[in-house]
């Protein structure tokens, strides 16, 4: 069973019907015993940081989230479910993430005449070959919505190589180049929202349903 | 690069995509989830609709189309018309949209933004603003803002209240000219410039659009970050694929039409 985690941070639904356009049937749970048992997670969220943090708390579902990491079984995070899988971020303040991965959440630089939130559709230039990514060309654009993104740390700044993320895909906005899509292991996370990308955020999505996780 | 985006505007009664044309009242054009699905699989960016009588007659949003429309669609969309408070916001959003524009009620109660902005996040929340040309003093910009389809004058100036509205949360302002509207003659360059100068939040500049010239302009002179067109589409004059080609043609950054 696919499960997408409900922790009051917006548009599961969104995500529920592009599965069931590809076939696929996954259920909406925030019960921590669904969501161990899932043979897959998805991971969405809109909105802050702080607020998504608090949702996953006051739901105990912050060590859920994590167990299912270590479980080894496939997990796609989305949007804020992308950010905060890092250790902290910027946002409201700064705010302690659920440090699954190394890395960091930083606000986009302010330039006059750079419109924040980073809104519409980039380029997302693959870095690196993924399953997940199978049959979507370079290069193709996918729906943003955010004013935070993902700095991944650096595999040889720190001694934390094994547990490093490594980017699949780029994208540019206000001068910073970031991580649209990463991935160690059996996560998978993606800042742009690939259920509202049309055929090839779609596709993403069904090529995360078929794949195993290693 | 950030593209441009094409925003197709489905104006909806009755469950059926209407078009003001000028002393003939409304026409039918067709289903708004069929027509929804059809832009979608042409390339369109995104798409706006607006219960255009919810307002008027005092009843929520059909939400049973926004959910139909959620099942076809797989790009953002706004819903607009007819949100009354938070719990009419939340509905739409749970539907499956991703964006709900407030116009009239935020101007009544420009405290909804800063509810919807915290309940759901600043991205879901739309200013929709009329706004049409004055000579009055009392307003800087030389635009006043509107409601009621253009017909009652609100007392706020246009810029000021898109930056009002950005300070209480919205995430996005789409900007229509009351003058420009249905003339098929362009954009209104200097209001779009005007208030996307003003702003740090994307704008969407509505009415007026004829031809893809206009897009151009109004995304190139009028500084806006995606434009929205009508009947340019639903009559058939130009196709989205037509536009966007204009639109690289006119060196913008555009989305291609996505084939697997």
């Amino acid at each position: 069973m696919i499960v997408i985690v409900d922790y009051n941070a917006g548009n599961l639904t969104s995500v529920q019907l592009a599965l069931r356009a590809e076939g696929v049937e996954a259920v909406i749970s925030r019960d921590p015993a669904v969501i161990a048992a899932a043979e897959r997670l998805i991971f969405p969220g809109v909105g802050a940081a702080g607020s998504a943090m608090e949702g996953l708390r006051g739901l105990r579902l912050d060590q859920t989230v994590r167990d299912f990491v270590a479980s080894g079984k496939p997990f796609l995070g989305i949007c804020i479910g992308c950010q905060v899988i890092l250790a902290t971020s910027d946002e409201d303040g700064g705010t302690a993430c659920l440090g699954i991965l190394p890395g960091a959440v930083k606000a986009f630089p302010q330039i006059p005449g750079v419109k924040i939130p980073h809104m519409g559709w980039n380029q997302v230039d693959f870095t690196r070959a993924h399953p997940v990514l199978a049959g979507i060309p370079s290069g193709s654009d996918f729906y943003f919505v955010h004013s935070y993104y993902p700095a991944l740390e650096k595999a040889s700044t720190r001694n934390v190589a094994a547990n490093a993320a490594v980017a699949l895909g780029e994208t540019e906005y206000a001068g910073v180049t970031f991580p649209a899509i990463y991935a160690r292991g059996n996560v998978v996370a993606c800042q742009f929202h690939t259920e509202k990308s049309g055929p090839m955020g779609l596709r993403l999505l069904k090529n995360f349903c078929g794949w195993n996780g290693g | 690069m950030l593209t441009k985006r094409l925003i197709i505007c489905l104006d909806v009664r009755n469950r059926m995509v209407t078009k003001g044309v000028k002393f003939q009242g409304n026409v039918d054009l067709g289903d708004p989830v069929e027509m929804a699905a059809q832009y979608y699989r042409d390339g369109v960016d995104e798409l706006v609709f607006y219960d255009i009588m919810a307002s008027a007659e005092g009843r929520p949003i059909d939400i049973g189309m926004v959910r139909d429309v959620a099942k076809h669609v797989f790009i953002p969309f706004s819903v607009g018309g007819g949100i009354r408070h938070l719990e009419d916001m939340r509905e739409v959003l749970l539907a499956g949209a991703e964006k709900v524009s407030v116009n009239s009620l935020a101007v009544k109660n420009p405290g909804i933004i800063r509810e919807g902005a915290r309940a759901f996040g600043n991205q879901c929340i739309v200013l929709g603003m009329d706004a049409r040309r004055t000579t009055d003093p009392k307003y800087p910009s030389g635009y006043e803002v509107v409601i009621q389809g253009g017909r009652t004058p609100v007392g706020l100036d246009a810029v000021a209240w898109a930056r009002q509205a950005e300070g209480l949360g919205a995430g996005e302002i789409c900007l229509n000219s009351i003058d420009a509207d249905g003339t098929k003659e362009g954009y209104d360059l200097e209001l779009t410039r005007k208030v996307s100068e003003a702003v740090g939040i994307p704008v969407i500049a509505s009415g007026g659009a004829g031809v893809p010239g206009h897009l151009v302009d109004v995304l190139t002179l009028g500084k806006a970050d995606a434009a929205l067109v009508a009947s340019m589409v639903h009559y058939g004059t130009y196709s989205v694929e037509g536009i966007k080609t204009a639109m690289a043609a006119a060196g913008l950054p555009v989305r291609g039409k996505p084939s697997l």
